[in-house]
């Protein structure tokens, strides 16, 4: 500090050096999001508004997107993402605590293990489910040995909230653990020494300290699982279908483009809603040092 | 060092694999290893490579001992690779195409999916010089409506439309009609065709419509059935069917007749129906080339082969679907031949419909109302 203002000339100079050089460097990817992020978005902008037949202007699509039955379908999917994202935060926050407060050689081999399912393919890991849950299926089978049964596993509300609790459970320990990880120590030793009980301790140190990784682990359990497909269709009924199925069908069998641009276009605007609502949450909450 | 070390192993064994493949492709075209039964100057020994793009399950892949039939192909012409995918409903298919950015040579979509094909000129006229095997195929599936000069498409299979049920569970009482799909006692129990076309197809020969309406009213009536469906419907689906009903998960389900063999075959308990009052869907699946095909010559002689007598008799006897050339028949199991699931008499197929091309408006409509009938 005190050498960057003995020396302003010098140090504008190398500003501007530096500025040239993060440029170059940050180039690659200015590209790369233009080439295959904001012209890919314009085209689906494109489609969205226009008529599938004669290709002119038009509101008809996003008006269809609004109708109550689409505005279910979006609610339910809002509705089974948060769920799914509150579920995980229980369940992953005791884990991400419990593998940062282990020695550094067992919080690698932790680290690897939770990572572990994400090697195989999220399709066949939702398959498998339906294996395991369906009428005829493994659980089933066991619990008719001994003439239980069956249940009804799949194909209801709670299987799909299964299904995607599962599949994103990763993305919620990923950063808690980094965020946990890295708070010092001492800060936890000296509300100890102030006269915290743990209890305390966790309330008043510990979680403020790691909403931010509550809030990016949130988010990255919640955008994946709202726009999700195929874990509805496997492990839901004809009453739980997602946003993400709708989407899909709309591409790949109706081969009405248009309508599926609208309808990812007005997902994506409810997306950012959502992510921003959470995040203005998480910032007062640090701020203010506000403990929910 | 030791990356570097490691990166020069890597190249080494990358330009390995290359030769080792190159290697492999000459042999592949020596013609001291061709079989003697193929067409030696097929293209003039050019190695090319076609894509044919079929329904799931809707070839014999050699499984319990049956025709493989690709392999056959590809025995019969060594210079000639058959990479071969699969689509799950005619929807699929026509969305691939239309989308673009594919190469397809050989596709075998269903009757009113190629009328709309030829409607919209996605097909290239087939050269017949090429296929000298048409002449087998009978004349009754010569011709047909959504053909009528026979130009674009050769007749892979033909059958009909039924149920197939789970006699374990379901009360022969109840097995009456179509409206067993709407029998509550066997709610989430119930399969139902996860395509617009069948599915609607049902619900209009329950109400008494023909299958090929562009009536507003009475699409609308199809798709309230449809939506009162919905809530006893376990799934909508296609080629998941298989497993699903072979091993008790649901009871009932509309299916394509062969098909409903073939689990049959695999669940003794099985047993298939068909509404022929009320009438059903009859439906020819032919091959056709579309128009990004790379190499016309040898997607013919992929579809000749297909029509030879003892191809299309050892495929069919294997899928169970129904064999549109008699000369083939000979080469088939007679307990096939003779199943009345697979070849109906005259009598009931008169009960039959085929699906015609609609218009486009008529189409996406339907699209629309499928979508509501179920999800809402």
């Amino acid at each position: 500090m005190k050498n960057k203002s003995s020396q302003p000339p010098a140090k504008c100079l190398r500003n501007r050096k530096q500025r040239a050089t993060t440029f170059l460097f940050t180039a690659p990817y200015i590209i790369w999001m233009c080439v295959f992020i904001l012209i890919p978005l314009g085209v689906v902008f494109f489609y969205a508004m226009t008529d599938a037949n004669t290709g002119l202007f038009t509101f008809a699509n996003l008006s269809k997107v609004f109708s109550p039955a689409f505005m279910k379908i979006f609610g339910r999917s809002i509705w089974y993402s948060l769920l799914a994202s509150a579920i995980c935060l229980v369940i992953g926050y005791p884990v991400a605590y419990f593998i940062a407060r282990q020695k550094p050689s067992v919080q690698r081999t932790l680290y690897l293990l939770v990572m572990l399912p994400m090697c195989m393919s999220f399709l066949l890991r939702t398959l498998a489910w339906v294996g395991l849950l369906q009428d005829t299926g493994i659980i089933n089978r066991f619990l008719g040995l001994f003439g239980i049964g069956p249940l009804h596993l799949i194909r209801n509300t709670g299987a799909v909230i299964l299904g995607m609790v599962y599949n994103y459970l990763p993305y919620m320990i990923m950063p808690l653990y980094t965020v946990i990880m890295k708070i010092d120590p001492l800060l936890i030793e000296a509300a100890e020494d102030l006269g915290c009980n743990s209890r305390r301790t966790f309330q008043k140190v510990i979680f403020p300290l790691s909403i931010p990784g509550i809030v990016s682990g949130v988010t990255m359990v919640f955008v994946p699982a709202v726009s999700t497909f195929y874990i509805s269709q496997k492990l839901g009924s004809t009453s739980t279908t997602m946003i993400g199925d709708v989407i899909e069908s709309q591409f790949k069998t109706a081969y009405n483009p248009n309508l599926g641009a609208a309808l990812s276009l007005v997902l994506m605007v409810l997306i950012f809603v959502c992510v921003g609502i959470m995040n203005r949450f998480a910032g007062s909450d640090t701020e203010g040092q506000v403990v929910v | 060092m030791k990356k570097l070390t490691a990166l020069f192993a890597a190249a080494a064994l990358t330009l390995a694999c290359c030769t080792g493949c190159a290697n492999l492709a000459t042999n592949a075209t020596d013609p001291g290893k061709q079989d003697a039964t193929g067409d030696q100057g097929a293209l003039d020994g050019k190695e090319v490579t076609i894509n044919v793009y079929n329904w799931g399950q809707y070839i014999s892949e050699g499984d319990e001992g049956s025709m493989d039939v690709i392999a056959e192909f590809e025995k019969a012409y060594p210079n000639i690779h058959v990479n071969y995918s699969t689509y799950d409903t005619n929807e699929t298919l026509y969305t691939k195409l239309k989308t673009g950015g594919i190469s397809v040579d050989v596709i075998i979509p269903s009757d009113y999916m190629i009328g709309r094909m030829i409607e919209e000129d996605m097909l290239l006229p087939l050269n017949f010089d090429n296929i000298p095997n048409y002449q087998y195929i009978d004349e009754a599936y010569r011709g047909a409506a959504y053909d009528p000069e026979n130009q674009y498409s050769v007749p892979y299979t033909w059958g009909t439309v039924g149920i197939v049920y789970n006699t374990k569970y379901v009360d022969p009482a109840d097995v009456t009609g179509w409206e067993l799909l709407w029998n509550e006692k066997y709610s989430g129990k119930i399969l139902m065709f996860g395509n617009s076309r069948d599915a609607f197809g049902i619900a209009e020969a329950m109400l008494g419509y023909s299958l090929n309406t562009t009536d507003e009213q009475e699409l609308q009536a199809a798709a309230d059935k449809l939506h009162a469906q919905r809530p006893l419907v376990q799934q909508y689906v296609m080629d998941e069917i298989f497993s699903i009903m072979e091993n008790g998960e649901a009871w009932i389900a509309p299916y394509y007749a062969g098909d409903c063999l073939f689990m049959m075959e695999n669940n003794p308990d099985l047993a298939f129906f068909r509404p022929e009052e009320q009438g059903f869907n009859f439906f020819l699946d032919a091959m056709c080339i579309p128009k990004c095909c790379q190499n016309k010559d040898a997607a013919e002689l992929f579809i000749n082969f297909l029509c030879k007598p003892e191809i299309a008799g050892g495929n069919m006897d294997y899928l169970g679907y129904g064999v549109p050339e008699t000369a083939a028949k000979e080469f088939m199991d007679q307990e096939v031949v003779t199943s009345e699931i697979a070849y109906p008499g005259a009598e009931i197929l008169s009960h039959g419909s085929i699906f015609m091309n609609l218009p486009t408006e008529t189409l996406q409509r339907m699209e629309e109302l499928w979508l509501w009938a179920k999800t809402s």
